[in-house]
């Protein structure tokens, strides 16, 4: 039933992506996004980081991908610029996904199951995964967890600067 | 093993079972909650219609009661119209998606003790991810329709909701903390033990960022600058006829219901009655708690009727104040406030 | 597959979503199958008050939008950081607090950077 589950989002991730990549229209390529970006928030929910899956979800799905959807009706591609360079990418796009795949397939090579440490499936499925989560954020990993606020603050000044000249009417 | 091996695995009786009750319990669910829109928008326009001092629908069945169905009927054998160079598959789907988002936000309300159709430890997160995607619906349907009406209602539409969720989620932060969980069923049994027995109270700036924020998220009055009537037409869906419309009508009135069923479970103690009030009047204790639930969600979206009788839409700009300039920074403070509270006591 | 598991308090959602779906489409078949379909140019026309539209129905808008869509995703990275504090609170206590306060203070910079800039004002 696992294995189920499992290659059936799988399938889905890679044939959202290709259908991401492959659409001349750039809403149709946002909308195959979202459906992926479910898939991808099913995966981690394999991995009981339910977190992770609503993080994923509101993010992803609810605010970044929105901002995309933004910015292609900013820009409101015509249907011939469009097509040339969805379809003029493709070779190098093809060398690149492959190097990537060669890459990942050396890279799982080295991949080895550890003995698990204190943070079990058990002891994060007890405490729930956002209570885990939260716990050795906000403890151990308190300086980068600080260092996120001034990216934050890094990308706000940046949007704003972004478009200074135009606010300024 | 083979797919077919994989799901016939020995019990696989038993989990087609599970699996079986989980899907009735769905439908129910969705029966129910249709109904509810169904009528929601008869009391709507009763309550409205008497608050102007009108009667409201009075000609389909005693007092109008068969207009939803009527209503309902028209719509269905309405005919369909589809604007020349739309975008088809999205001027599809985008209805869909408001209506899906905003129904499987109901999978997580706890109605009554320990019964919701999914108990997952992030339902109120959940919710608010389910929620986030109602700007999909919006800004597709704009731009799938070809129309400078659509598309600019949409903009504007989907620029609103994303705003209002910014201080929708901040709202919800205090509860959370005060109750230790993202669990609405946890979040309804801190409330009860809780010394108020809800959390309305000392969460007060927290629940007024929250309901404001969640008339703006539905785009309901005084937010509703979207169906502007006298600028936009009625904004992003002004191409929708027929069955598709009725899929946009009825996503909002599930978002008015489900935020009703936030508000309940979150600050006004969902299912539970104060004790003190038991204590006064032991009888209440027999009221099943559905009957609680139900009863302030009722209430939640009387509030809506009742504002939209009351105030004026807001502009634009006033709108977009309203949500960056004053809830962010409010619903910050209420943070503070909490946090303050919390590590004193 | 070591570590993946089943979630099974999960599987009331995803049948959800699917039968939620499936009731939107279901609704718009069923409609699809009773209504009448008459088209004609007139009608299929898009709707600007009786009148001819003229040029692209997609129109250049302002850059406010998206200035409002980019603050929008920081800010909800914000409280996306705020949730497993929030219910982590009573654990971590005072600690806690003093580091979130600090986080806010260096995105609060940012906010009222932007006011300033009239990002949140619309003409």
């Amino acid at each position: 039933m696992v294995e189920a589950f499992f290659i059936y989002f799988a399938l889905m991730v890679v044939f959202c992506s290709v259908m991401v990549v492959s659409r001349k229209n750039p809403v149709h390529s946002v909308l195959w996004m979202l459906v992926m970006f479910f898939h991808v928030a099913g995966l981690y929910l394999m991995l009981n980081a339910e977190f992770l899956a609503a993080t994923q979800i509101i993010v992803y799905a609810g605010a970044i991908l929105v901002l995309f959807l933004f910015v292609i009706m900013l820009l409101n591609l015509k249907e011939e610029i469009a097509t040339e360079h969805s379809v003029g990418g493709w070779p190098g796009g093809l060398a690149l996904a492959v190097s990537f795949l060669l890459f990942a397939l050396l890279a799982f090579t080295g991949f080895t199951v550890k003995a698990s440490g204190k943070w079990s499936i058990q002891e994060v499925s007890r405490l729930t995964h956002t209570k885990a989560l939260g716990k050795v954020l906000y403890t151990e990993y308190l300086f980068p967890f600080e260092v996120a606020s001034v990216i934050l603050l890094v990308a706000i000044v940046g949007a704003v600067v972004l478009a200074k000249k135009k606010l300024k009417s | 093993m083979s797919i077919l091996e994989a799901i016939f695995q020995p019990g696989w009786v038993d989990t087609a079972l599970k699996v079986g009750i989980i899907v009735v319990k769905i439908l129910v669910l969705i029966a129910v909650v249709m109904f509810h829109v169904a009528y929601a928008t008869y009391f709507e326009r009763k309550v409205i219609g008497r608050m102007q001092v009108r009667m409201g629908p009075m000609e389909v069945g005693p007092h109008g009661l068969l207009q939803p169905i009527a209503d309902m009927l028209k719509l269905f054998f309405k005919e369909d119209i589809i604007p020349e160079k739309a975008d088809k598959p999205i001027f599809y789907i985008a209805p869909i998606i408001s209506l899906a988002s905003a129904m499987s936000a109901l999978a997580v309300i706890p109605f009554y003790k320990d019964f919701m159709v999914a108990n997952i430890n992030i339902g109120l997160l959940f919710v608010l991810a389910m929620s986030s995607l109602a700007s999909y619906g919006i800004v597709l349907s704009g731009w799938a329709s070809n129309s400078k009406y659509a598309f600019l209602g949409g903009l504007r539409s989907s620029a609103q909701v994303i705003s209002y969720e910014i201080a929708l989620g901040l709202s919800l932060v205090g509860v959370m903390m005060m109750s230790g969980s993202l669990n609405l069923n946890e979040i309804v049994k801190a409330q009860a033990a809780y010394p108020t027995g809800f959390y309305a109270i000392p969460q007060i700036l927290g629940f007024f960022v929250f309901v404001v924020a969640a008339i703006a998220e539905t785009n309901r009055a005084p937010f509703d600058l979207p169906e502007a009537e006298s600028e936009l037409v009625a904004g992003y869906f002004v191409e929708y006829s027929g069955m598709r419309f009725a899929l946009f009508y009825a996503a909002e009135y599930i978002g008015m219901i489900l935020m009703g069923c936030i508000a309940s479970a979150c600050y006004l103690g969902g299912w539970t009655v104060p004790w003190y009030l038991i204590k006064i009047l032991p009888f209440l204790k027999y009221v099943p708690g559905i009957v609680w639930f139900v009863g302030k969600v009722y209430f939640i979206v009387f509030c809506y009727y009742w504002i939209r009788a009351t105030l004026p839409r807001y502009r634009y700009d006033q709108l977009m104040s309203i949500g960056w300039k004053l809830l962010i920074p409010l619903a910050l403070l209420n943070i503070l406030i909490t946090g303050i509270l919390k590590v004193i006591f | 597959m070591p570590g993946t598991y089943l979630p099974e308090s999960y599987l009331p959602i995803f049948i959800f979503i699917i039968i939620a779906t499936l009731f939107g489409l279901g609704a718009l078949l069923i409609g699809e199958i009773v209504r009448l379909r008459r088209p004609y140019h007139e009608k299929l026309m898009p709707y600007e008050s009786g009148i001819d539209p003229v040029g692209e129905p997609r129109v250049r808008f302002s850059i406010r939008f998206y200035v409002i869509a980019m603050l929008f995703v920081v800010f909800d990275v914000e409280a996306i950081f705020l949730y497993p504090w929030a219910v982590v609170f009573d654990k971590i206590g005072l600690y806690a607090f003093v580091e979130m306060v600090i986080f806010i203070i260096i995105l609060f910079v940012g906010y009222i950077y932007a006011w300033k800039k009239d990002a949140f004002q619309w003409e």
